[in-house]
């Protein structure tokens, strides 16, 4: 079956194409696409009117599958966090996971193994054995691994097989019984604090360690000025690093924390306004690497329960776009940089299909409107559950239509 | 009748009406820091009257009979129990006390489940603690009557700061302008929170001194002096509010050892010196001697304001209990 998508302007950020054009569909894959390009003999013809038509969002950070939540947010492509009911940490959870995906004919879905067994952090996971059934990547989730001995074998055993390790920035000791970060908020409403320092220290020791065994290290969920600093300089000095951050980070600081609103409870934890402009530099200047959701649904029965008690995690499919958007809307960050940052540069990252335009890549496309405004409503969300502190808040940019392999999954007309 | 106090005359905000022309404007009293100099104020006089009505033979009065108050302790307390206890029951209410080490509330059963538990029994006035930040806002989201904070977390413990200040009142006459010194344990203190928020209302000049390891990040920021050294702090003091130091300290790595901690930051006669000869001694019990406070210090009859403290403790919560239940009682609250 051939599509064409008229009237389309065309953004390609592994290429940097941003063009006014058609893109042609031919089952599961493009076939070919730009400015020239004639509609085929028997083409079914989308007219996408103007619409952004871009490489379907690859989000590296999700803690669960959620399709119908992902698609509506135009996620071709979910990387499965080993955080699950039966941790990922074998390959035969690897294959279930991969094949349940498949079957469904739905959004992509990748596992991320753990990195140590149990994610406990002491000997090593079968990285060998999970990557050849599927896995393309490997952490401990929400657990650093902080024996230093531990990280440093777990990177040069990682470099045979040239998986990627994803690290989660938070020194353990520093970060001990904190549930805020520390600062005026937390001092003012009770909570025991986590400091940026404890994101830094990570961020320094791991970079010396990739460095030292040569194989690369992402840093998942950067949260504050000085971890993006560090970051920045161990690039500098030629680090093979790499790191994310997510939506909230970018749009909310600690004053969201004000009446103990547990919606507002995240690891690592919201810090102050200096470092939320921080992280929106440096994703403008490419310091941080991706966008990740960090979709984490969960149910009121762990949400309200006093704020050191209520789980952290916000779902983050439904919002991604949109509050991604919102930087390049005030006008700190370009377009292709955002768009970059959901597409192309995890996939490159991860080594996956998809994330850009190109004749025999996978039709994994979505279709938006960057302008259009709406407003967040938690009841309209079809994920699992409906923990998000951005209820009622006016945004710009909209999902129109995700389409993977070649199939439109949501949306439409 | 009250005792005459001249704050007003040096804090002219405390003069001027609120613009709803309640004086309590709020439902619940969950903590000070939205408190305005007026709402303070006008607590502080009903509990002066409370202050008196105590000191008679006949303490009680039937103001709130028929009434219910239920006190609710998650976490262990006497002396703050038995102080709503005795408060509640000086003003007539049907006093019902529950402290979680006698009742299966623990076992599984979430807050809110318990706040519509407890709403069911129709109480008109709840008295919450609870070992989170927060957790008595929690509840109070989902309680039909007024709810009391009666110590959260870390974060506030306002019938504390309200008895607190009128023994201060009471003693010096005015908050306004009185240099007042909290040491201690600031940083696991919801006592010093609500301490803060209140004296900072009424113009005091506050001021903090302990250890970095025990001072929060960023304190300064709530308007106060931090100070590490205990001459430094003292100097000039109007008051002295010692804090409680939790003995288990030890564990976090906060402090090395009870002995270091009295050397540097217990307060005896000596360290008393830098402080103003009429300094009045705080404290919020129960106090560790020969830890944060040397014994002397404690019991010295001049400068101990520490039993007039618990002794304000019941007239506050009277005066609290009473202005909350008052629309329920068909009096005007203004």
């Amino acid at each position: 079956m051939i599509t064409a998508y008229t009237n389309a302007r065309l953004i390609d950020p592994a290429t940097g194409l941003d063009e006014k054009g058609t893109l042609i569909t031919d089952g599961g894959k493009i076939r070919e696409f730009g400015a020239n390009t004639t509609v085929p003999e028997g083409a079914k013809v989308v007219d996408c009117k103007g619409r952004i038509l871009c490489p379907g969002f690859i989000d590296m950070r999700a803690h669960a599958v959620d399709a119908e939540a992902a698609l509506a947010g135009g996620i071709t492509t979910i990387v499965l966090q080993p955080d699950q009911t039966s941790l990922i940490d074998s390959d035969p959870v690897v294959e279930r996971i991969r094949r349940r995906a498949e079957n469904a004919h739905s959004v992509n879905v990748y596992p991320m193994g753990a990195a140590t067994r149990g994610m406990e952090g002491r000997e090593l996971a079968e990285l060998g054995q999970m990557q050849a059934s599927g896995a393309v990547a490997f952490t401990d989730c929400r657990q650093p691994v902080s024996d230093s001995q531990v990280m440093r074998r777990l990177l040069e055993y990682a470099g045979y097989f040239g998986a990627l390790i994803v690290q989660f920035p938070q020194d353990r000791g520093l970060a001990n019984g904190g549930i805020a970060h520390e600062g005026e908020i937390a001092t003012r409403l009770g909570f025991a604090g986590i400091p940026a320092v404890a994101e830094v220290i990570q961020i320094e020791r791991d970079a010396r360690l990739s460095e030292m065994t040569g194989t690369p290290v992402h840093f998942a969920l950067i949260s504050s000025r000085a971890g993006v600093e560090a970051v920045r300089a161990a690039k500098a000095r030629g680090a093979k690093v790499s790191c994310s951050t997510a939506p909230h980070y970018l749009h909310l600081n600690d004053n969201a924390l004000e009446g103990y609103r547990t919606f507002a409870k995240v690891s690592p934890p919201l810090r102050s306004e200096e470092d939320r402009l921080a992280l929106i530099e440096g994703l403008a200047d490419g310091t941080i690497d991706t966008i990740v959701s960090d979709h984490d649904p969960k149910s009121e029965d762990v949400k309200r329960l006093p704020y050191g008690q209520a789980a952290a995690g916000i779902v983050g499919f439904e919002t991604l776009l949109a509050l991604a958007l919102a930087p390049m809307h005030a006008g700190k960050i370009e377009m292709m940089a955002v768009l970059k940052a959901l597409t192309s540069t995890p996939a490159d990252l991860l080594g996956l299909p998809g994330g850009r335009l190109e004749a025999g890549a996978p039709a994994d496309l979505v279709i938006f409107e960057p302008e259009k405004p709406w407003r967040i409503d938690r009841e309209a969300f079809r994920a699992s559950a409906k923990n998000t502190p951005f209820d009622t808040l006016p945004v710009q940019g909209q999902v129109w239509q995700t389409i993977v392999g070649g199939v439109t999954l949501f949306g439409g007309e | 009748m009250s005792t005459q106090s001249t704050d007003t005359a040096s804090y002219p905000r405390a003069e001027v009406s609120p613009p709803s022309g309640h004086l309590f404007p709020h439902k619940h009293l969950l903590g000070i820091w939205n408190f305005d100099p007026t709402t303070i104020k006008h607590l502080l006089d009903v509990a002066d009257e409370y202050v008196e009505q105590n000191r008679q033979p006949k303490k009680s009065s039937p103001k709130c009979a028929g009434l219910t108050q239920i006190n609710l302790f998650f976490e262990n307390s006497t002396r703050t129990l038995m102080s709503f206890e005795i408060a509640g029951k000086r003003l007539g209410f049907e006093v019902t006390s529950m402290a979680t080490s006698t009742s299966s509330i623990k076992k599984g059963e979430t807050l809110l489940d318990t706040a519509a538990t407890l709403n069911a029994m129709h109480p008109d006035v709840l008295v919450m603690r609870h070992a989170d930040s927060g957790a008595v806002k929690l509840l109070s989201e989902k309680m039909d009557c007024a709810v009391i904070n009666a110590g959260d977390g870390r974060a506030e413990h306002p019938t504390q700061a309200l008895l607190d200040a009128l023994t201060i009142r009471r003693r010096k006459g005015q908050i306004h302008g009185q240099t007042i010194v909290i040491s201690g344990d600031v940083a696991h203190s919801r006592v010093a929170r609500s301490n803060i928020y209140l004296l900072n209302a009424m113009g005091a000049r506050v001021r903090l001194v302990g250890p970095p390891t025990l001072l929060p990040k960023d304190v300064d920021r709530l308007g106060v002096e931090v100070s590490h050294r205990m001459d430094e702090g003292l100097e000039g003091a109007d008051v002295v509010m010692m804090l409680r130091l939790q003995q288990e300290r030890m564990q976090g790595a906060f402090l090395p050892s009870l002995r270091e901690y009295y050397r540097f930051w217990g307060l005896t006669r000596d360290t008393l010196k830098y402080a103003k000869d009429d300094v009045l001694v705080m404290h919020p019990g129960p106090m560790n001697r020969g830890v944060e406070i040397a014994s002397d210090v404690a019991d010295d009859l001049d400068r101990s304001a520490i039993e007039e403290q618990v002794e304000m403790g019941v007239a506050v919560r009277m005066a609290c209990l009473d202005v909350l239940t008052r629309n329920l009682r068909g009096e005007d609250a203004a």
